[in-house]
């Protein structure tokens, strides 16, 4: 088998797991050093895919069922690295509901393997099924709090209609197959020109699938119940890391195979972008819960990243994936000051909660304040460069009805971020949180205000490594 | 000349705020923190004023230029001053030293913040005037909105939530069909550095769609009528040293940009548009100043005055001659120091009695014979008495748009009137009559520094009232050559 090296990372990973289980049944009181060991698997996958992966020319492995390329190894190492500080800094979090188990990093590592086959799966049986090892360990994820009722809920929420959305994806595949004749994204970009209608059908359904699990209006339903419901340290990883996965599959699937069929789904992907972006800025307006409210504003940053998407330009996919980026950072950084928000072992989360925080935790709220400014993409603060750069695309392309609205939807969502400041700011303090934090989750909200302050400084560095990624 | 002066200026305040900001947890005497960031801003003042001492005022090219590459590719950073801003810069770093004096009285909990959000603030304003580059200049534009909606917000009256937002949410809206501009200003041309879009022009067909786009903002931001409603609420529930910046500067960053961008680069578009502005402004001139006349609280009527000042500075500013556009750029700069001057008065005798209505007050000439003095003289600067600042721009305004449309200007002069009926009712109803309400006896006259920051404000007022050579002799050149580009620009599409 030539260059099975370029799988390396997959193949550790997996063995990792199942060590780990094994440890897990055999040594009692073991969950401190599977979690340790989890950290340690995840981070040494990411230096393997950057050594082995990331500077090598496009490969194909297994019968072209397999693509190592450099969106691929980018997005493999964005992944691991997400999953690496959501496992660093949910310890004391699982730790205080008593669910510090053995399962929990175990389930994070396999939904890891399972998103880092989509991201580099070139092929539609390939794809499935790295989804479905990713959607099975995130449904228990979810419930992981069974205690709780909304935990319970929020899994049951999540697996049914994440289910359902299998079940289109897999209609769509099986109409692309019966029409192309074939699974592989190579051979289908050949095949099409057959019977062009037919295979829009099959696109339609594999989109509706995966704007399901970026959680893209229409087909959002399920991301406010299963973000509130989850631990937070869950919700956490359902901000983000399946959302790159999925991306990247929306980038192969619609550019390798079906990047002459633009005029087909890009409608499609102009609508979803539109109505995430808007509907996410209106509805987040009158929620209680940060985390439905953090649901509701990823729906519509999902939103701003699909609009680059929906450009059909190299530049337009790119700017995606800075935005993305730059979404993650951010994302910890909200994170971290949620995980940071408690009082004699109960967490809080309602805004409310916030209530003059700036009088008790200066630091915390300064960083919250950056963070959630630059959400709502306010200069001189990264979450402006991300959306600079995606209407840049969006604007070569002389999309400006896309342009405008995405803009107006920023000044509608500034509405619910600036109600957080307010009540961070100008409200009466409530008594203050604790202030003993583990060092981790500290040094993570740090790391990600100071990027985010600081990233206008150096904006180049971040451009220059996504520039590579070429898919047309 | 290596030295980047403009980058110091702009980075100073910055750095100030920084070490305000890390030493906050050790010292708790607030005197040392006002220290430092007095310290700052007159540093800063300073070096502007030896900005203006090397300024070279016969040629119209950006001077003290520096270009560096930003984001690869696609933006340099680039700043330089020519004529039209450098003044703007100098009036922020005199005005900055004077908000930090003035805040004694009127902040009382968390100075130390008050302080930061200040310094950052003049950073984002003297980022603004420098800016030659649009990307560049967005980013200090809108930036400007985070402190200034703590200031409102945190340190303001009873309403600042809402006058905090409305402020917030105007501009912001105003803002980002100026960013879509912008872009597509990079798409059309490839670049977006304010000087070779001098020299490369943009095609006359997008010009009428990008210059409303840069309206929208700036229309926001100046503010005109009828989007000018944030203004009052703002100024209002702002404390004292928020209202200076807001009306002596930020209003100043719609009116450098109508010069620096709606002129500059879309000529075509700018004679299109002069009727939609020469009826804004005379609206805005008129009917702010009747609404002024009828306010009872003196915060909302100095707020509504400035809509009607800005309203002559755009009316001269579209005027497009030599005299239309100096008077605007000098009526900015005296309504920049006669308005921080009123709201400093205000301030006065809102941090004595706690009360912002007129009727309040009557009769205080006995009472505080100093401040009576002082603020007639504002108050005269205002309605634009000749031998004070106010004069100058509001005549040269008023020649220019007689030679250009004769209606306008009349129904402009109309707004002079009204404008000498409200600030002198004003001051008859505060200052003199009969002294009614017992309390008032109690009052103490302007105590050093209030009269120290307010007598700063009544110099340059008289100074530049009697001689505007000074402020003439430096725009004088830039001007001549923005309207020779336009008249030549304009021509040629004939």
């Amino acid at each position: 088998m030539n260059n099975i090296e370029l799988i390396f990372p997959e193949i550790f990973i997996s063995l990792s797991i199942m060590f780990l289980l094994i440890l897990g049944v055999f040594k009692k009181d073991s969950s401190k050093i599977i979690h340790n060991i989890s950290l340690l698997v995840l981070l040494i996958t990411a230096v393997i895919t950057f050594n082995e992966t990331l500077s090598i020319n496009p490969t194909t492995l297994f019968n072209e069922s397999i693509i190592i390329d450099y969106l691929s190894s980018f997005m493999k190492i964005i992944t691991l690295l997400a999953a690496f500080v959501v496992l660093l800094i949910s310890s004391n979090y699982l730790r205080t509901f008593k669910i510090f188990k053995i399962e929990y990093p175990i389930l994070i590592l396999s939904s890891v393997l399972g998103m880092m086959i989509m991201i580099s799966s070139n092929d539609l049986i390939v794809f499935y099924m790295g989804l479905e090892l990713q959607s099975l360990a995130l449904y228990v994820l979810a419930t992981f709090n069974r205690d709780q009722l909304k935990s319970s809920e929020a899994g049951l929420k999540y697996f049914v209609l994440s289910a359902l959305s299998s079940g289109l994806l897999l209609y769509g595949c099986s109409l692309i197959y019966g029409f192309t004749g074939s699974t592989n994204f190579n051979v289908i970009s050949t095949q099409f020109n057959t019977n062009e209608y037919a295979i829009t059908f099959g696109i339609v359904f594999i989109l509706v699938g995966l704007a399901f699990k970026i959680s893209a209006v229409p087909f959002h339903m399920w991301a406010p119940d299963v973000y509130e419901g989850s631990p937070t340290s869950v919700t956490l990883f359902f901000t983000m890391v399946p959302k790159i996965a999925a991306l990247t599959v929306f980038i192969r699937f619609l550019y390798v195979p079906f990047l002459n069929l633009i005029d087909q789904w890009q409608m499609i992907l102009v609508f979803l972008s539109i109505a995430s972006m808007l509907f996410g800025a209106i509805a987040a307006i009158g929620q209680k819960n940060l985390k439905r409210l953090i649901a509701y504003s990823s729906i519509s940053h999902i939103g701003y990243a699909l609009a680059g998407l929906a450009t059909g330009s190299n530049e337009g996919i790119q700017s995606s994936v800075i935005y993305m980026t730059i979404y993650i950072i951010m994302n910890l950084g909200f994170f971290s000051c949620l995980l940071m928000m408690k009082r004699n072992n109960i967490y809080y989360e309602q805004i409310d909660d916030l209530s003059g925080l700036s009088k008790n935790h200066p630091l915390l709220s300064i960083s919250l304040l950056i963070i959630l400014f630059s959400l709502a993409g306010i200069p001189p603060l990264a979450g402006f460069f991300a959306k600079f750069y995606i209407f840049k695309s969006v604007i070569e392309q002389s999309m400006y009805f896309l342009a405008i609205v995405g803009l107006l939807s920023t000044v509608v969502a500034a509405f619910y971020y600036l109600r957080i400041i307010k009540i961070m700011y100008f409200d009466e303090e409530k008594d203050s949180y604790d202030k003993d934090h583990n060092l981790w989750l500290k040094l993570s909200l740090t790391v990600s205000t100071i990027l985010i302050l600081m990233y206008f400084i150096f904006p180049s560095e971040l451009i220059d490594v996504v520039s590579k990624i070429n898919i047309i | 000349m290596n030295f980047p002066i403009l980058s110091s200026l702009i980075l100073l305040p910055s750095i100030g705020a920084l070490f305000l900001f890390f030493t906050k947890s050790k010292s708790e005497n607030k005197i040392t923190a006002k220290y430092v960031a007095l310290f700052t801003s007159l540093v800063n003042f300073f070096l502007s004023i030896y900005l203006w001492f090397l300024f070279d005022q016969t040629t119209s090219a950006f001077q003290f230029v520096e270009d560096r590459i930003w984001i690869k590719g696609l933006i340099n950073y680039k700043v330089g001053v020519d004529g039209i801003s450098i003044l703007f810069i100098i009036l922020t770093t005199f005005i900055t030293p004077l908000c930090i004096i003035s805040v004694n009285n009127s902040v009382t909990k968390r100075l130390n913040e008050f302080l930061i959000a200040i310094l950052v603030m003049e950073t984002f304003m003297i980022g603004v005037f420098c800016s030659l580059d649009l990307v560049v200049f967005y980013l200090f534009f809108e930036a400007g909105l985070i402190p200034m909606f703590l200031i409102i917000g945190i340190w303001g009256g009873a309403r600042r939530v809402y006058s905090a937002f409305k402020f917030f949410l105007f501009t912001l809206l105003g803002s980002v069909l100026m960013l879509v501009a912008i872009i597509s200003i990079y798409w059309i041309t490839g670049t977006t550095d304010v000087v070779q879009l001098y020299e490369l022009g943009i095609d006359t067909k997008y010009q009428n769609l990008l210059w409303l786009a840069f309206f929208s903002s700036f229309a926001v931001k100046t503010p005109m009528w009828p989007v000018h409603t944030w203004l009052p609420d703002a100024h209002v529930e702002a404390p004292t040293a928020g209202s200076v910046l807001l009306a002596a500067i930020l209003l100043k960053m719609a009116g450098y940009g109508f010069i620096r961008f709606s002129l500059g680069l879309f000529p075509s578009a700018s004679e299109v548009f002069t009727p939609l502005i020469y009826t804004l402004s005379v609206i805005a001139i008129i009917f702010t100043s009747l609404i002024a006349l009828m306010q009872e609280d003196m915060k909302k009527l100095i707020a509504y005055s400035s809509v009607a000042h800005m309203g002559f500075v755009t009316l001269g500013i579209f005027t497009i001659q030599q005299q239309g556009i100096e008077g605007s750029i000098i009526q900015m700069i005296s309504h920049g120091l006669v308005s921080a001057a009123l709201f400093l008065c205000v301030g006065v005798v809102y941090d004595r009695m706690h009360s912002r209505l007129i009727a309040t007050y009557g009769g205080i000439v006995t009472i505080i014979p100093k401040y009576a003095i002082l603020f007639m003289v504002f108050t005269l600067a205002a309605l634009g008495l000749p031998g004070t600042s106010g004069f100058v721009g509001e005549f040269l305004i008023l020649m220019a748009a007689f030679k250009d449309n004769f209606l306008v200007a009349v129904l402009a002069s109309l707004g002079v009137i009204i404008g000498a009926a409200y600030m002198l009712w004003l001051y008859k109803r505060v200052i003199f009559g009969k002294l009614i309400n017992s309390e008032l006896k109690k009052m103490i006259d302007l105590n050093k520094s209030e009269a120290f920051t307010l007598t700063c404000l009544a110099i340059p007022t008289l100074y530049f009232g009697f001689y505007p050579e000074p402020l003439i002799n430096t725009i004088e050149v830039s001007i001549r050559d923005l309207i020779d580009t336009y008249n030549f620009s304009v021509a040629s599409k004939q």
